[in-house]
């Protein structure tokens, strides 16, 4: 145990190294949720009465998703996990007394911590002050929150899980690109990150909603804005701790 | 004590004709060979002998270092080392060897070298004094103090190898597997690289193999050589086999590869 979390603490200080790039991803983030909420507040001022959640929870959705990008985008993936198998630097790691999906899965759930931690306070602490229905709004019980931050956990097992999927993936092709991108713009779409799972239409987002996907980051965004309450925030916390067991496993 | 007996490990290796129309003709058949890397290779080596391991480009050294050390998986033939078979008792195995792959880096780039030293220690749990006496050791014999607090990118090719050695003998191994390891090295650097590894295996008796191209590396640290060519052990002996075959080392290697064309 202690070489994994030795791994972790080493690959979690390296993240903490780039500032310059954690600044510059704050800044495309703000620019972006700015923009989606725009677009939203076009369609919610034509009918709000249409949309499956309120400008509000939208809105929350939007800036939590920004905040915590890092934690469950599949598109941050360790590119040098994909260098070290293309150069063969692999080798020294397969000598090492360790077990390798261990030793990866700590290391990228470090990276991810490193990243988000370095982002997330800047966005949270401004856009909580941007005036509502627009800003980020405070959860509704402290339940819903602790909730959320337990389903967040289960969320970035799941996102690793599924990025271990393709590292091991690497070693059979010659190049990863292919498999990346494929995997990338699958996920996002299933995971709620390009629109909100509740936008779809019912009879797809019932079957999307059952998907590991949607465990990635559509369930703890959710619960934090007030989205999913009661007895439909105890299934999904089963289905997205039943997920994350099953892709590690 | 090393064991290898009847190793064959082949490689399917895709091939085709230069040029737009067969590489157009590649989209729909692909047409590859199977190149025999390693064919009924058998040796034996004893705890605590220094051995080179020589042959031109491609012969299968570095094939062989890799089998040894568990990661490449035979298709024919039987290793055992210190009674464990590499490829099937990994982890147990690699606990206690160190390897050198003189092309590639174990060193974690933008971190000080000290913090890829520490996550070894932790990687491989030695204890706090036996991690500080080898350091100090390795520290003093390879020249090491100036380097360790810089990050892993500044350093140069020389110094960065000096840093790997150290890297793959914290964890004071039985065996060490040195894949080119001078590569590159300048003068001084390749004489405390030599220096070192004969102390090492003076002092802690380790077990080296060593494949190089550097004959003057081979001349300095092997008595006994293992020559390989086209996946085949063509000659097991020592320097004066191989010394009576021409003036200098480099020559009678030279006429050696000529003899056996290869």
């Amino acid at each position: 145990m202690r070489k994994y979390l030795s791994f972790f603490r080493l690959r979690f200080s390296m993240g903490l190294q780039y500032r310059s790039a954690a600044l510059a991803g704050i800044f495309t983030q703000f620019i972006w949720g700015i923009m989606e909420i725009l677009v939203f507040r076009a369609f919610y001022q034509s009918d709000s009465n249409a949309f499956p959640m309120t400008m509000q929870a939208t809105s929350s959705y939007i800036w939590l998703q920004e905040a915590f990008l890092a934690l469950f985008m599949v598109t941050f993936m360790e590119n040098e996990i994909f260098l070290s198998v293309n150069n063969g630097d692999i080798a020294y790691e397969l000598c090492r007394p360790i077990d390798i999906y261990n030793m990866w899965f700590s290391r990228s759930v470090a990276h991810r911590l490193s990243r988000a931690v370095l982002r997330c306070m800047p966005i949270l602490v401004i856009t909580i002050f941007i005036p509502k229905p627009y800003g980020l709004m405070i959860p509704k019980t402290v339940t819903t929150f602790l909730l959320f931050l337990l389903t967040l956990i289960l969320g970035l097992s799941v996102a690793v899980a599924f990025c271990m999927i393709i590292y091991m993936l690497t070693f059979f092709t010659i190049s990863a690109m292919g498999v990346k991108m494929i995997a990338m713009s699958l996920v996002e779409f299933f995971a709620g990150a390009v629109i909100p799972l509740p936008f779809f239409p019912n009879p797809i987002r019932r079957w999307m909603e059952l998907l590991p996907f949607a465990s990635m980051q559509n369930v703890p965004l959710r619960i934090y804005s007030g989205d999913l309450t009661g007895n439909a925030i105890q299934d999904v916390f089963f289905l997205n701790l039943y997920w994350s067991i099953f892709s590690i496993v | 004590m090393i064991k290898v007996e009847h190793v064959s490990k082949t490689y399917k290796v895709f091939k085709r004709d230069a040029g737009f129309q067969s590489a157009f003709k590649a989209l729909f058949h692909k047409e590859y060979e199977l190149v025999s890397a390693l064919n009924d290779v058998s040796f034996t080596i004893e705890d605590g002998e220094m051995v080179g391991y020589i042959g031109p480009n491609g012969a299968g050294k570095s094939s062989t270092i890799k089998i040894l050390s568990g990661i490449l998986t035979p298709e024919e033939g039987i290793v055992k080392i210190n009674g464990q078979i590499p490829w099937k008792n990994r982890i147990a195995h690699v606990k206690e060897i160190g390897v050198v792959f003189g092309q590639r880096s174990q060193l974690w780039w933008d971190v000080p070298v000290l913090d890829s030293f520490q996550l070894l220690k932790d990687i491989y749990s030695i204890s706090e004094k036996t991690y500080k006496d080898n350091l100090e050791e390795l520290t003093s014999l390879l020249n090491l103090s100036d380097l360790l607090q810089t990050p892993t990118r500044q350093l140069s090719l020389g110094q960065r190898m000096r840093c790997e050695i150290a890297a793959s003998l914290l964890h004071s191994p039985k065996i060490l597997f040195l894949d080119e390891p001078t590569i590159g090295l300048d003068a001084v650097s390749k004489l405390a690289v030599r220096e070192f590894i004969k102390s090492l295996n003076q002092k802690h008796k380790t077990t080296v193999i060593l494949t190089t191209h550097d004959m003057q590396d081979i001349e300095a640290l092997t008595n006994r050589i293992i020559l390989i060519g086209k996946g085949r052990v063509l000659m097991d002996g020592t320097i004066d086999d191989i010394k009576i075959h021409g003036d200098n080392m480099d020559e009678a290697v030279a006429n050696l590869y000529h003899e056996y064309q290869i």
